[in-house]
């Protein structure tokens, strides 16, 4: 069947900024997509205010809106462009949310927009727990049963009539907060009650528990023909009862037999047929170990992680082939790219096992409630491929970077039996390990399954793992048999580990291998296990028989060296700039070898790179990839600190790393050479240094003065960092430190003096010599909150020319001393009150501000870095770029003389705000601090800051909304935030809030002529008032300012807990919330006046248009901006 | 830890040798040869192992971990393996599985089959697709193995003829599953009577019509018309069975004789004899199709289904003649002929597996089709 040929435009709704639950693997799906829409010659107008995305490049689509997701932006983005179509299933929970809201408002109707893939109904069904049941009923597919109830006597009546064990949800708690699973009605009394009192609105969902039974997953595609196929089933080790998200996945399913997996297989496609769904649907059951008894647990009619985990599975390009189905195309129409002689009308057939592990945050949070349940709390993820289960665990262990490379940490050793026990039963994210541990203490497979209830299969490989690890210990490196050591090589053992255990060094491994002439053989991902020839360059390696790669010898290779998993200050951005150097590689006839592990990215998409090989990131990985392909050189600046950790490894394996050479990465790196080299080129620096003890520490900061800002050296994201005031809060900070880390782990540490002024920040690309910058970005919250954490205006509004001038002068400078190469990053700040300009940081990398700059200057940074980098001079290439045509889309490049150094302002503004998860994870205060806890940012465009920066808050409809008139705020501010609170002061009097507030700062409000109406003396009485309105809370916005030193059992984290728990607006910075009453003051004036003055509520644009409006504007004014 | 396996040796035709570890059958230096082929399934290796069709194959699995959840007394395709050797990558020897009786390599063992494992088969799967049609012979002795090598390959004493030594010898009868249940010895009224011709069926080919609700009588494949008239079926189904169809073109003529009378359905094996018995020609395909997930198009309505098939050969389309047959089925990846209908007589046949066991359930609705067919048509009549 022909597409349908009245669909010429499609709208395709992205899921914005990153959160727990909606990551990268959006990106992936929606780049697909969105390429996939283009070659049927559809034009593709995409929605998505994620700056750090691969799908808001221009090639990908054809209008660009980085926009704000919400009902009013969208209508307008239609009413302008007029779509024939939208499909909503690429943007996650979020596109599906907005399509219903637009349909509801009459937009898709009024505009005439048919809704592609999966019909409205559909959408809505699968999220309402009632309406699904009643469908999957009506098809004869069991559901738990389930009952909302208000009393314990109605909870016990109904678990009567279905039978123990049933789980307790009480609604509206955080994290699900106050559940749990009652085996018989003795414990049902209690959990009931304790649910009910729990629960704001004393209700409490009571269902039939399937905790325990095997959670397998089906990806089904569909066709407007109604073939049906399945792509990919996986299974997940850990059993039901913790999210799929949290829960370690193996594909293909390993212990169903052929009539369960075709029972499943054939439920999948009586579901999807029911359904409707056009595309793909992800579908999860719970099947009992003991029966074939099974229900389904979750339905998802869109792609989703799973469906980018099984595409990345099996080669199977499921969201290119569902935006192909959208356009009516059915399954045997649509050839599959990986042999590119079949049809996509098949079902994958894989010949190896792969494994995925969640990546979660607890790194970065040490208070957060590690327990996994099903609130999902992974950051990301990663895949490893392997010709057996224990490899490819071991090669996922080792891809984490969580510092492990072997199902082994240190601390373990040390728990007593009862701890390792209850860490079995109540899983956490060491729960793998904490497998191997008691394995290796002699514990049995038959009391562990008891225990955990993970299938017996799994463990039996992790034993294996152990036992194969208690065989090499009873020898020598000297006389360890080579079978037994080629064993563990093909059952996945690095050789750290082995070189570890072995006590020597990684080298003489190495040199082992060289000398019996043993290498990883590589292996073709295929889709097909070999039965139809495929040229697919997608890879993975194994010790276990003959290598089938070809490597191709003609002109030049370079190795460009992936990010691993999503995690905080480490996101998408990496991935934008991976994939960006492989393209620029190619553009330039160099071969790109990509190497990474993360199954949700763009750049693990086969058609990235020439060759991909899908590994762990780490030097013995990386080194046999490299002698593999015999490369030129690696690129280790565009996978973040990943990539940039592996450069001594990698120079030290003799390979050329291209760009800024490796000593100078240390000479940034080591804050000693560092600050040397700043005093040498007469950069000021904040006054700092490193210490290596407990009692140079507390010297240091009494020489340098409090406060004092500490974190520990070679960080990501600001690990560990945090701002101290006296000597007390140092001594704490250092005796908490060391639960966590070891002596030797813990220094040396970094001591700077803190300075509490603004701070900017730069991107620049150099070639060693000249430096282009395209801008400057300043940040809202002053010095002291992490620049990821930050709001972030560009260009700088505040900065006078000659700072400019400085910070540009000092770049350079930097640059020149370093000989840096590619991209660098420098973060700065300026002390206002002593006009100086200080460096704070110099990161020898991208950034995760690149992709911004990129998109909103048009200079492609990461494409000239590349090209610094394989030698050609900046200026030159400028030369040409200013020649080139159009300026490659670019929506910001204006004429400039000098086309080197710091570039004019773009004529617009462009503000990045920080989005959060903490609402999902337990423990963690949100409040702002040194170190970094978002997880994803959005962006706002606009022509003035306060249009752009209203658009970066209110990314989405329920988040920051401007406040209105006469709404009620809540106000609990810090001692030395009380004395910069002016500003507010002058907000809450035009905007007439309602304003309570804890003592102290009602109190000082009351001094400012500002009514209090309600005094809250402690927490409890918060929640008390606010849980009397269970419909919406009667407060619109709460700022809670942390404390000095930032404690967790002060009463401002248990307030900021309660925002969350209730969803309610919170700030925590000072500058945020000025910012955000100041654009709410600014809106409601305009509400007032009727417009009549030049603001106006913000308008969506496509990106192309910044630039011309400005253009327009400037001639208008007839000046220079 | 484990007991330590033999060594022992895969020796290929082409005088390829693999080294692996010996399972099943004792290794009594009693070497066993085969044709290779390769099945893609990543579950279903019990009803694989027991499919009569691969009678005299040496059967690898692409999937490396296979023995994951045992071998359960439900999913027999036959009573006894007919397969030569099992080729696999990783050997599970403690299944987990609530039915699993036993581990594979027990039942290889049990019914002396020949296995070895740590094998590369991925490496192995090229081979065979490179070469099409390629020998293999299962060894303990290195010396063999070398030989091999030096020689490059071995001489093949194959033969495809396997049918007469997997059907069965009796005629048997089976009542449906609800009258059986309801009413143990009792025998149906009025349900459809269809005669199963036995090339080597698999088990559940019974079963499927069984669930249907006929009565199945199975013969054996040399039953003659005359026999079969006899016991009044109201459709015939011929099963599928190894091998090369032309070698029992002898049954022919006892096809020919029954199609025009009953309805008939072919699967397999079955459909390339229908084919055959009317005038078509099969060939040999190039490696074979064997796997749970062969995209199969049935033409009148463009919808496709995903296929269990295992076939070497196939029905060749420019030899279907175009007056009295119609191509129904074709396969989405090579464009072969995956099924055939006569124009006007209800006799069909496809060359897939709609019992499914292993692979996809999506072509079950064909028994229905084909049972309609036998109570519209059939000797009997059906109020």
């Amino acid at each position: 069947m022909p597409k349908f040929e009245h669909i010429k435009k499609v709208l395709v709704i992205g899921s914005g900024p990153i959160v727990i639950g909606q990551a990268a693997e959006f990106d992936y799906a929606g780049t697909q997509a969105c390429l996939a829409l283009k070659e049927e010659g559809v034009e593709v107008v995409l929605v998505n205010n994620n700056p750090a995305t691969i799908m808001t490049d221009h090639e990908i689509a054809d209008r660009i809106y980085m926009e704000p997701l919400t009902v009013a932006s969208l209508s307008r983005i239609i009413e302008k462009e007029r779509p024939d179509g939208i499909l909503p299933t690429l943007g996650g929970q979020t596109g599906l949310n907005l399509a219903v809201s637009l349909s509801d408002a009459g937009v898709l109707d009024k505009y005439d927009v048919i809704l592609l893939g999966t019909p409205l109904e559909t959408i809505r069904n699968a999220e309402d727990r009632e309406a699904f049941k009643s469908m999957m009923q009506k098809i004869g597919e069991p559901v738990p049963e389930s009952q909302t109830v208000n009393t314990v006597k109605d909870a016990l009546e109904f678990a009567d009539s279905i039978g123990y064990p049933v789980i307790v949800r009480p609604a509206y708690t955080l994290g699900g907060a106050g559940g749990g699973i009652a085996a018989d009605a003795g414990e049902l009394l209690a959990v009931a009650k304790r649910g009910i009192d729990a629960s704001p609105i004393g209700q409490i969902l009571v269902e039939r528990s399937v905790k325990g039974w095997k959670e397998i997953e089906y990806e089904v595609m569909r066709d407007a023909g109604d073939t049906c196929i399945i792509v990919c089933n996986m299974e997940n080790m850990d059993p039901v009862g913790i999210h799929t998200g949290d829960s370690i996945v193996v594909a293909p399913s390993q212990t169903l037999n052929d009539r369960q997996y075709q029972m499943l297989r054939s439920a999948a496609c009586k579901v999807i047929r029911s359904l409707g769904v056009v595309g793909g649907c992800n579908i999860q059951y719970a099947l009992d170990p003991e029966s074939d008894q099974y229900y389904l647990i979750e339905v998802n009619p869109r792609v989703s992680r799973s469906s980018a985990l099984a595409s990345k599975a099996t080669g199977y390009p499921i969201a290119r082939i569902a935006a192909k189905l959208a356009l009516g195309y059915h399954l045997d129409e649509v050839t599959n790219p990986v042999t590119g002689h079949t049809y996509a009308s098949f079902e994958p057939a894989i010949d190896y096992v792969v494994a995925k592990i969640p990546r979660w945050p607890f790194d970065k949070f040490p208070l957060a409630d590690r327990r996994l349940t099903t609130q999902m709390k992974a950051t990301g993820e990663v895949m490893a491929l392997a010709r057996n289960l224990e490899a490819a665990l071991l090669k996922a262990v080792r891809s984490l970077e969580i510092g492990a490379d072997h199902l082994w940490l240190p601390h373990l050793s040390s728990l007593s039996h009862e701890h390792l026990k209850k860490g079995l039963v109540d899983a956490t994210d060491e729960r793998l390990f904490l497998l191997a541990e008691v394995f290796r203490r002699g514990w049995r497979v038959a009391d562990i399954h008891g225990l955990t209830e993970i299938d017996p299969f799994f463990l039996q490989k992790i034993a294996r793992i152990v036992e194969l690890e208690q065989a090499l210990a009873t020898y020598t490196w000297e006389d360890v048999p080579r079978e037994l050591l080629t064993e563990a090589k093909q059952r996945g053992f690095s050789d750290a580990w082995l070189a570890r255990s072995f006590s020597v060094s990684e080298h003489e491994v190495r040199s082992r291998w060289r000398e019996w002439n043993r290498a990883p053989a590589y292996k073709l991902v295929d889709t097909c296990a070999a039965e139809f020839d495929a040229e697919t360059p997608y890879y993975y390696s194994t010790w276990q028989g003959l290598d089938e790669v070809e490597v191709s010898q003609a002109g030049k290779k370079v190795l460009v060296i992936g990010s691993g998993p999503i995690r905080i200050g480490q996101g998408v951005e990496f991935d934008y700039c991976s994939v960006h150097a492989a393209q620029s590689l190619k553009r330039n006839g160099v071969e790109a070898v990509v190497v990474n592990n993360n199954p949700e990215t763009v750049s693990t998409d086969f058609e990235t790179a020439d060759q991909l090989y899908f590994e762990p990131l780490t030097a013995e990985d990386v080194i046999h990839i490299a002698d593999k392909e015999k490369v030129d050189g690696v690129m280790v600046q565009f996978g973040g600190q990943t990539a940039i950790n592996l450069a001594a490894a990698l120079a030290d394996a003799g390979l050329h790393l291209y760009g800024t050479p490796l000593v100078s990465i240390d000479r940034v790196e080591d804050r000693d050479l560092f600050y040397q080299m700043l005093r040498e080129l007469g950069i000021p620096h904040i006054a700092g240094t490193g210490v290596h003890t407990e009692a140079e520490a507390l010297a240091a900061a009494e020489e340098i003065g409090y406060p004092v800002l500490i974190r520990p050296s070679y960080v990501i994201g600001g690990r560990g960092m945090v701002v101290l005031y006296d000597e007390q809060q140092l001594r704490q900070y250092l005796s908490e430190l060391q639960q966590w880390a070891s002596v030797e782990q813990l220094f040396p540490l970094l001591i700077d003096k803190y300075v509490a002024g603004k701070e900017v920040e730069l991107d620049a690309v150099c070639d060693g010599e000249d430096v282009l910058i395209p801008g400057i970005f300043e940040h809202v919250e002053r010095a002291g909150v992490h620049s990821g954490d930050s709001t972030a205006v560009f260009p700088s509004p505040s900065l006078s020319d000659s700072h400019k001038q400085m910070i540009a002068d000092y770049t350079r400078k930097i640059v020149r001393e370093l000989g840096a190469v590619g991209l660098i990053n420098i973060q700065w700040v300026w002390d206002q009150q002593a006009d100086v300009i200080y460096v704070l940081e110099v990161n020898p990398r991208a950034s995760r501000t690149v992709p911004i700059v990129s998109k909103i200057t048009g200079i492609p940074m990461v494409d000239l870095a590349v090209q610094c980098q394989l030698g050609r001079s900046l200026r030159n290439l400028m030369m040409e770029f200013e020649g080139g045509p159009e300026a490659e889309g670019a929506v910001g490049t204006v004429g400039y003389e000098d086309t080197l150094g710091l570039m004019p302002d773009i004529p617009y503004y462009a503000v990045k705000a920080p989005v959060f998860s903490t609402v999902k994870l337990n423990g963690v205060d949100p409040a702002l601090g040194p170190e970094m806890k978002s997880t994803g940012e959005s962006l706002g465009l606009g022509l003035t800051v306060e249009e752009a920066m209203s658009k970066a808050l209110h990314w989405k409809e329920d988040v920051n909304p401007p406040l209105q008139k006469g709404d009620a705020i809540f106000l609990s501010l810090s001692d030395g935030d009380k004395a910069d609170g002016e500003e507010i002061v002058s907000h809450i009097k035009v905007l007439e809030l309602e304003v309570s507030a804890t003592k102290g700062t009602a109190a000082w409000l009351e001094q400012q002529g500002v009514e209090v109406q309600r005094i809250i003396h402690d927490v409890e009485e918060l929640r008390q008032w606010i849980s009397e309105y269970p419909e919406k809370p009667p407060l619109q916005m709460m700022c809670i300012t942390p404390t000095r030193g930032n404690d967790a059992k002060r009463a401002g984290f248990a307030l900021r807990q309660l925002s969350l728990q209730y969803q309610i607006t919170c700030f925590t910075a000072l500058d945020t919330v000025k910012a955000f009453l100041g654009l709410s003051a600014a809106a409601a004036g305009i509400a007032e006046v009727g417009g009549t003055t030049g603001a106006r509520e913000p308008q969506p644009r496509e990106l192309m248009e910044y630039g011309r409006l400005a253009e327009k504007n400037r001639e208008k004014e007839g000046a220079h901006i | 830890m484990k007991k330590e396996k033999a060594n022992g040796y895969l020796l290929l035709s082409t005088g390829d040798v693999f080294e692996g570890k010996w399972f099943g059958a004792p290794p009594t230096g009693e070497a066993v040869e085969g044709e290779m082929v390769f099945n893609t399934g990543m579950t279903g290796y019990q009803e694989v192992m027991t499919d009569p069709s691969y009678a005299g194959q040496i059967v690898t699995f692409t999937y490396p971990l296979i023995g994951n959840y045992g071998i359960s007394d439900l999913d027999f395709e036959s009573v006894r393996p007919a397969l030569h050797g099992i080729i696999i990558s990783e050997l599970c020897e403690e299944p987990s599985h609530f039915q699993a009786q036993t581990s594979l390599s027990e039942l290889a063992e049990q019914f002396g089959i020949s296995g070895l494992y740590d094998i590369d088969t991925r490496a192995l799967t090229r081979l065979i697709r490179q070469h099409g049609e390629l020998y293999g012979k299962i060894t303990i002795d290195p010396q063999e193995a070398e030989r091999c090598k030096v020689d490059g390959g071995f001489e093949a004493k194959w033969r495809t003829d396997c049918v007469a030594s997997v059907s069965g010898r009796v005629i048997q009868t089976f009542e449906p599953a609800s009258v059986g249940s309801a009413d143990a010895g009792a025998v149906a009224v009025d349900v459809p009577h269809v005669v199963l011709i036995d090339f080597g069926h698999k088990k559940s080919i019974c079963d499927a019509l069984l669930q249907e609700g006929c009565r199945v009588t199975i013969v054996p494949y040399d039953t003659t018309a005359e026999q079969i008239e006899d016991l009044a079926p109201d459709g015939i189904v011929l099963s599928n069975g190894p091998g090369d169809p032309k070698d029992v073109s002898f049954v022919l003529p006892t096809i020919q004789a029954l199609a025009d009378h009953y309805p008939m359905f072919g699967i397999c094996l079955g459909h390339q004899l229908i084919a055959l018995a009317h005038g078509c020609d099969t060939v040999r395909l190039p490696f074979g199709h064997r796997g749970s997930n062969h995209p199969v198009k049935e033409v009148a309505s463009g919808k496709v289904y995903i296929t269990s098939q295992n076939h070497g050969y196939t029905v060749h389309e420019d030899s279907v003649p175009p007056q009295e047959w119609v191509v129904s089925h074709r396969n989405v990846n090579d464009g072969s002929v995956e099924g055939i209908e006569h124009r006007i007589k209800p006799v069909s046949g496809v060359q897939f597996h709609p019992e499914a066991h292993p692979g996809p359930q999506d072509t079950h609705h064909l028994f229905k089709r084909f049972i309609t067919q036998c109570m519209s048509t059939g000797e009997k009549s059906y109020a």
